[in-house]
């Protein structure tokens, strides 16, 4: 057997160790309740419980922030479809459908759909994995320093091409991104750089200050005073409510499968997450619809293909991650610079230098799928309690949380200043319409790609030629200007056919 | 429409972009500067100061091509949900975490904790004092007992470090 199932129940026995179980149970719990909670982000969550697995072994610790990720969006759709406020940009478009079923009191019914097109999503999402990560890693063990340098090159132009806002401002951000990434010791001569003779900043920008910063205080800044009264009227719901009756559960069945189908290949193209993955599902299935015209008034259809593809994409967004060292946004980039924390070096062997966390993680994706369903179904009731906690009172404990976490990661107050510098520059960015998202993705690639560029080109002896004479490279870089290419193509077309910018950017 | 037109007839979303682009220049070319005071090296011995002042130039760049294609945004595009300065939740934010890295410093961390907490919930204009010290002494109760004693983290309950 070319996967290895050997593998996979030594993952079962990692993943099922008590303690591996408490921190997947943890991590779950957290990032369903983030999901929950209007106006509090996956990463924010996942930045403040890093610092946290610092005394944790690595295992552990990936187990527990890959919980929090896949977590939070079983609790994002019940934010959406019970209050209609899109808080997770991948379950923004689920809204359209789902809110109009809970005003015609069918809130459960959507949220039991929603359940199942998660398992399926999910399910198919981790046997994806498991088939095309290993296979994908074993390619990518030829690569040299060049085709290395180049692969990153597309995984960056597509992370910060293909999200949401202007493409050009988002190659812009990545750029930023490197350049921080750049802050502090040169790994090759010691120099330091851009410290501006600050002896903190000679380990370079802490991760979790600049992300609390970017997606913590600059949104709060955004918030504040800032956030729509939530109408709470139709968010009440039971356990029984949630059991979908057969003619639902039948016209869901094929969306759910075209859903899951649409997210597993937006996963596989770099760059494009859940987010785009659950537009183009919903975008589909009101396409092949017979009825069109009911898609916006309450069509179940509408909710099953979006959610199940959001999940598919979520799981199979860990493939090219965990196989090749690449995230594909900034949610990975950050579970990415958690590996690299712990010490666990990412790219093609770490499947099998570090098997334990590899088939450990996949097993604890079943077990954690597992555990939300049982979190979810018999305690929805709490869920939409939580639904209820206003902003007001958010956003000041989020605040405390943060400073305290960003504390913890070095023990030191100095790197709380730097996060609240990060905030404020975090919100201008925001005013002048920079997605900051890409900023994390340069951030964490930036000295590796730094450090294989100038391997490359001294094995090459200077010749930059070296990134199109091999043949894997110039593939890599071919791609690279075929996107280039068509974002610019579009561009000058002129916006014919755009995702609802208005819906993206509600965040 | 004439580019550098009359700027200060435009809104803001209008000039969004030329700030925007006016931004990255700035940092791009900051980081050009600085990375060019650092060795550069050649192609084949790269000095530290080669990749950042190639990224700085490139940021400076794309930061021109965004404040110049800032004048071909069609005004729908363009437009943009209000834009209202909130100086006392800013303010507050901003002071809460300034007061939590100095009170940890000096006070501790029940002080630090109750105080930014307190501070940051004032920023919101429909929190009375009232409800704001509820929250703030809640947030302490939970957050000491959480990081003191369960997660023992090096600041000192009172007192200074």
């Amino acid at each position: 057997m070319d996967t290895g199932f050997g593998d996979l129940i030594h993952g079962f026995g990692v993943a099922l160790q008590w303690q591996n179980l408490v921190y997947c149970l943890i991590g779950v719990l957290a990032g369903n309740l983030v999901g929950v909670l209007p106006g509090m982000g996956v990463l924010s969550a996942i930045s403040i419980l890093l610092p946290l697995t610092y005394g944790m072994p690595p295992v552990g610790a990936v187990l527990m922030l890959a919980g929090l990720a896949y977590g939070a969006q079983y609790g994002g759709a019940i934010c959406s479809i019970l209050l209609n406020l899109p808080c997770h940009p991948p379950h923004a478009v689920t809204c359209l459908d789902g809110f109009p079923l809970t005003k015609q009191g069918k809130g459960g019914t959507a949220l039991g759909i929603t359940m199942m097109g998660a398992v399926f999503g999910a399910a198919f999402g981790i046997i994806q994995m498991i088939f095309t990560a290993p296979y994908i890693a074993r390619i990518a063990f030829s690569f040299g320093s060049a085709e290395i340098c180049s692969l990153m090159l597309l995984g960056l132009l597509a992370g910060s091409t293909l999200a949401k806002g202007s493409p050009l401002k988002g190659v812009a951000m990545t750029i930023l991104g490197l350049l921080l990434g750049l802050v502090g010791q040169d790994a090759n001569t010691g120099v330091e750089r851009f410290t501006f003779g600050i002896i903190d900043l000679d380990d370079g920008v802490e991760l979790v200050a600049l992300s609390l910063g970017l997606f913590g205080i600059a949104e709060f800044l955004r918030g504040v005073n800032n956030t729509a009264p939530i109408d709470t009227a139709y968010a009440k719901l039971g356990v029984s409510d949630m059991r979908p009756s057969r003619a639902d559960m039948k016209r869901a069945a094929f969306p759910i499968l075209r859903g899951t189908l649409i997210g597993s290949l937006c996963s596989m193209i770099p760059g494009t997450g859940p987010t785009i993955a659950s537009f183009v599902a919903y975008a589909a299935e009101k396409k092949i619809s017979k009825t069109p015209e009911r898609f916006g008034h309450g069509a179940i259809e509408g909710v099953a293909a979006p959610e199940s593809s959001t999940h598919s994409s979520v799981q199979g967004d860990f493939i090219p991650t965990m196989s090749l060292g690449i995230p594909g946004d900034a949610v990975m980039a950050l579970l990415l610079g958690a590996l690299i924390i712990h010490g666990v070096q990412p790219g093609p062997r770490l499947i099998i230098e570090h098997a334990d966390i590899f088939w450990g993680l996949i097993a604890s994706f079943w077990i954690g799928n597992l555990m939300l369903i049982f979190l979810n179904v018999p305690m929805i009731g709490i869920w939409v309690k939580m639904l209820m906690v206003p902003y007001r009172f958010l956003f000041p404990s989020a605040l405390f949380f943060i400073c305290i976490g960003v504390f913890a990661a070095k023990n030191t107050l100095f790197d709380v200043g730097t996060t609240l510098f990060f905030g404020l520059f975090g919100y201008l960015l925001l005013l002048l319409r920079f997605e900051p998202a890409p900023i994390l993705l340069g951030f964490v690639l930036g000295p590796r790609f730094e450090e294989n560029f100038r391997r490359a080109l001294v094995i090459a002896h200077g010749d930059l030629n070296t990134f199109v004479e091999r043949p894997i490279s110039a593939v890599f870089l071919a791609l690279c200007l075929l996107l280039v290419g068509t974002q610019v193509w579009v561009r000058l077309r002129g916006p014919k056919t755009r995702i609802p910018t208005t819906l993206l950017e509600t965040e | 429409m004439a580019l550098g037109g009359p700027l200060y007839r435009m809104s803001f979303s209008h000039r969004r972009d030329y700030y925007a682009g006016a931004l990255m220049v700035l940092v791009g070319g900051g980081a050009a500067i600085i990375g060019s005071r650092y060795q550069m090296g050649s192609l084949t011995r790269m000095g530290p100061g080669y990749f950042p002042t190639v990224l700085g130039v490139i940021l400076a760049f794309i930061g021109l091509v965004i404040a110049g294609s800032a004048a071909y945004v069609a005004p729908a595009a363009a437009e943009a949900p209000s834009l209202r300065p909130d100086w006392r939740g800013w303010l507050c934010i901003a002071a809460a975490a300034l007061l939590f890295i100095g009170l940890a410093r000096y006070a501790g961390l029940v002080a630090a904790t109750f105080v930014c907490v307190f501070v940051a919930a004032l920023g919101d204009r429909e929190n009375s004092w009232k409800e704001s010290a509820l929250l703030a002494a809640g947030v302490t109760v939970f957050g000491v007992l959480l990081f003191a004693f369960v997660l023992h983290v090096q600041i000192p309950i009172f007192g200074g470090m």
